[in-house]
């Protein structure tokens, strides 16, 4: 029996209350300025949900972004006074830090595609330079909500029957992971579904999914999507 | 002209850091800037011209030679570059930083809604951002900004040379671009 828990650290790799925000408004192809706050809010908390499922430590922050979206749809609901000029839409709260927040990230994104030194371009004299440090970071091509969108399809797809047994011998996170090591030895990448395979159980699928969460936070493995497709790939490192 | 040319040249090639027009100024003390100017676009145009493996880059106030993108796999090959490597978080707290310095942590984590600690520490380790100074506010928090290596690695002349990030076009048009 192995009773230890796995929990797995999102602060650094994992993104936050907003990215989840930005993740279900572009999911749902509503526009910034037009929220549809319940349904947003109905669905944050699903994510909130699995994530928790998940052993995944959701951040306190997650849950003020819960409280302002459920203060903004209870503001929506209040009758509005024709005499008032304040009546400036409640959801303003929630698009003001959104539009901050995407400015940074597309900022982000273009420093990223800059030419770096060091990545893409270089000096005359590499090794002396202090630049070169460690890989310690984690480049996640794909996002933690991707992901879980992913891992949700992957649980629909199995057998219902085997749904709610419990194996007393189910394979530790730590074995699987020894496991997909092997695979990725011998392949050097595979699709994420393809580590699924079909008459897995939950538990398994569980398991596999937190080895694979893991392996990315280990710097072991790197998670990529193909925007066309929509596939997602595992490289070895 | 030719030879002066020549000789900020080589200083190119021996300089570890981008070479500021100051510095060459006080190294040729006989030569005006105008010159030291005129000559380092010269060097640029020739290796435009040439297009061979290295260009003439302006980066943090100087200019340095350096590879070109087009050949990175080749280099690769030669030595192990460990990367810069930044995640999405770090780089997103790297980019509020950069645009809104001075800024003191708070406002940082005011952006993205999560706290950032380990996030500056290791900014601060790899030297891409650094403290100011600290805010005469209760508390006297610390300010942040970023650094010459900052420039450096990202290949921007300035901070007036970071790009404009794009304002927010519906967050549809972004992901059908995702999406494809």
């Amino acid at each position: 029996m192995h009773d230890e828990h796995y929990k797995i650290q999102i602060d650094d790799i994992f993104e936050g209350p907003m990215d989840l925000l930005v993740h279900l408004i572009k999911k749902h192809e509503v526009d910034i300025y037009d929220i549809p706050i319940a349904l947003i809010t109905k669905q944050y908390l699903g994510y909130l949900e699995w994530m928790k499922a998940m052993n995944i430590d959701i951040a306190g922050e997650f849950l003020v972004m819960v409280s302002t979206l459920t203060q903004i749809k209870s503001r929506m609901l209040l009758p509005v006074h024709e005499d008032e000029n304040e009546d400036e839409d409640p959801r303003l709260e929630i698009i003001r830090p959104l539009e901050e927040y995407l400015r940074i990230r597309s900022a982000a994104e273009k420093l990223a595609q800059r030419d770096l030194l060091g990545e893409d371009t270089f000096l005359r004299n590499p090794g002396q330079e202090d630049y070169l440090r460690g890989r310690e970071d984690v480049v996640i091509d794909v996002g933690l909500f991707e992901l879980i969108d992913a891992f949700q399809k992957i649980l629909e797809n199995i057998n219902p029957i085997g749904r709610m047994e419990i194996n007393a011998d189910t394979i530790t996170v730590r074995d699987r992971i020894v496991q997909l090591l092997d695979i990725f030895e011998t392949k050097g990448s595979v699709t994420f579904d393809g580590l699924f395979s079909k008459a897995a159980d939950k538990s398994e699928v569980i398991v596999t999914f937190l080895a694979i969460l893991e392996m990315v936070k280990l710097s072991l493995i790197r998670v990529t999507q193909h925007t066309r497709t929509g596939i997602i790939r595992l490289f070895y490192l | 002209m030719e030879e002066i040319k020549n000789i900020i040249e080589s200083l190119l090639l021996v300089a570890g850091e981008p070479l500021t027009i100051d510095r060459i100024n006080n190294i040729l003390t006989l030569t005006g800037k105008k010159e030291i100017r005129n000559a380092l676009s010269e060097l640029s145009k020739e290796y435009e011209a040439r297009k061979g493996g290295f260009f003439l880059r302006e980066v943090a106030g100087g200019y340095q030679i350096r590879t070109r993108p087009e050949y990175r796999e080749w280099i690769k090959r030669l030595i192990q570059p460990k990367a810069l490597r930044l995640s999405k978080a770090a780089l997103e707290t790297l980019a509020i930083i950069a645009y809104k310095q001075p800024i003191i942590r708070n406002d940082i984590e005011h952006v993205r809604g999560v706290n950032c600690g380990g996030i500056l520490r290791m900014l601060l380790e790899r030297r891409l951002i650094r403290i100011l100074g600290k805010k005469e506010i209760p508390g006297r928090p610390l300010i942040y900004a970023t650094t010459k290596q900052f420039l450096e690695i990202f290949d921007l002349k300035d901070l007036k040379d970071l790009p404009t990030p794009e304002e927010i076009e519906t967050l549809k048009e972004a992901s059908s671009e995702h999406m494809g």
